[in-house]
């Protein structure tokens, strides 16, 4: 039995994502929306070892797939993630995460000045860049710490 | 040109550059001519933030094109100050006139405003971010004097807030420019510049004194660093003497040099510099009128015309 099976059971039915850089777990749950009050059964491996990232974090969610948009997101803070879709004890769909061109409404601008921070009728959208992700309105670039930005509450 | 609006010189292509640069040069050539090419227009003059020679410049290339200018009056007796959004006023606007003109104290303004509108929009300056139609002025003027390829550029000052160097850069990047921007570590251009930059292939260099470069420059184009960037008086202080320039600085330049500002300047350079053959900052805002009529044009003829 490997290490990570000893910590995290098999569920029935809901994704696991796999493959999550070290560390992010929580902001992936935070992307999600998922703090526990809403009743899923929730697993949470972090720092596991890796043959692919040396260390990874694994969720385990259950009852609860994922929208495109949260996978776009997702995509964003984990690269590297897998999502399996489970039901019935069994994996019936694997998807590596890809990168969109663009995502929309789901992060702020870090730039206060930038129009999209005042009150105006637009939704906030970036263009993922190979560097991170880049406003559309003021340019600016998010390298790193793009969970910090997340317009979800 | 086949742009709907001007938001970003970074929309600009080389031939787009240049076919802006050779009708303003048919325009200046023959002022005359195109006084009554554009009769009946009527530009709306959308300015947020204060700026007399931007407004005044677009004021005069549509009144020369035969047209008119409406404006907001001064943003404290606008409805701005009733909390009106953006885009509801731009929206309102465009019902009263051909194109628009925008003056925001927001980065992004005019990508937002351009979202809402349908007539020609130009960003005239939008907070940190852009200031594409100062830019197609600066290209005239370096064209003018020294050709647009086999250049050395040298950009001085605040290259972090300053919107007329993110322009510059952006557009100068078609070019065959060697770029070295000048500016204390604390006003170094902002990381979406120099991304941009790098993903166009541009030759840049940073520097944080003149003084190396200056031997190797064609045009140095000198913005003014301000104080309000600084949180402590000594802190400006201590930068900003290396970035003012005066006539016994450029002995050490070429004999062929150009001096650029987008104006106005304060200090950051010399009153005895006017005086020398360097001097070109005047020139250049008086290029802003043929470039700004040619800009109106093919921006209007992109729209289909006048309604
Ligand atoms: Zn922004």
């Amino acid at each position: 039995m490997s290490d990570h099976q000893l910590r995290v059971s098999k569920i029935r039915n809901g994704t696991v994502i796999d493959h999550i850089a070290a560390g992010q777990a929580l902001n992936v749950l935070a992307i999600l929306g998922i703090d526990g009050s809403e009743g899923y059964g929730l697993s949470i491996a972090m720092n596991v070892s890796s043959g692919r990232l040396g260390r990874k974090d694994i969720l385990k969610i259950e009852d609860r797939e994922l929208s495109q948009s949260e996978v776009d997101v997702l995509s964003l803070i984990a690269p590297e993630a897998t999502i399996n879709i489970v039901r019935d004890f069994e994996v019936i769909e694997k998807n590596r995460v890809e990168r969109p061109d663009r995502v929309s409404g789901l992060l702020s601008c870090p730039n206060h000045n930038c129009i999209t921070n005042a009150d105006e009728p637009v939704e906030t959208a970036f263009e993922v860049i190979s560097d991170g992700v880049r406003c559309n309105y003021c340019g600016t670039i998010i390298h790193e710490d793009i969970a910090d930005h997340l317009a979800v509450e | 040109m086949r742009h709907d609006h001007l938001i970003s010189a970074a929309q600009l292509s080389r031939s787009d550059v240049e076919a802006v640069l050779d009708r303003a040069g048919e325009i200046a050539d023959d002022l005359a001519a195109y006084r009554d090419s554009r009769p009946g227009l009527v530009l709306g003059l959308c300015f947020f933030e204060p700026s007399t020679r931007t407004k005044m410049s677009f004021d005069a290339a549509a009144k020369r094109l035969g047209g008119s200018t409406i404006d907001m009056g001064s943003v404290e007796s606008s409805s701005v100050t009733k909390g009106e959004s953006l885009a509801d006023t731009v929206r309102v606007i465009e019902g009263y006139a051909d194109a628009l003109v925008l003056r925001h104290p927001s980065e992004g303004a005019a990508k937002l405003a351009s979202d809402f509108v349908d007539v020609p929009l130009i960003n005239a300056g939008d907070g940190a971010g852009q200031h594409p139609s100062q830019t197609l002025l600066d290209l005239y003027t370096i064209r003018e004097e020294n050709g647009l390829d086999d250049l050395t550029v040298g950009i001085m000052g605040d290259l972090k807030y300053g919107r007329t160097v993110h322009s510059l850069a952006a557009a100068l990047a078609n070019f065959e420019v060697s770029q070295h921007f000048i500016s204390p570590e604390s006003l170094r251009l902002p990381r979406s510049v120099r991304f941009d930059l790098h993903e166009a292939g541009a030759q840049v260099r940073e520097h944080t004194e003149l003084e190396p470069v200056l031997s190797e420059l064609d045009v140095l184009y000198v913005t003014r660093i301000q104080r309000e960037r600084f949180p402590d008086e000594s802190e400006y202080r201590a930068v900003a003497g290396e970035y003012q320039i005066d006539a016994d600085t450029l002995a050490a330049g070429r004999d062929d040099l150009t001096v650029m500002h987008p104006l106005p300047r304060v200090d950051e350079i010399a009153p005895d510099v006017d005086e020398t053959d360097h001097a070109r900052y005047f020139q250049q805002a008086h290029n802003g009128v043929p470039v700004r009529m040619a800009l109106l044009e093919m921006l209007l003829e992109n729209h289909g015309g006048i309604s």
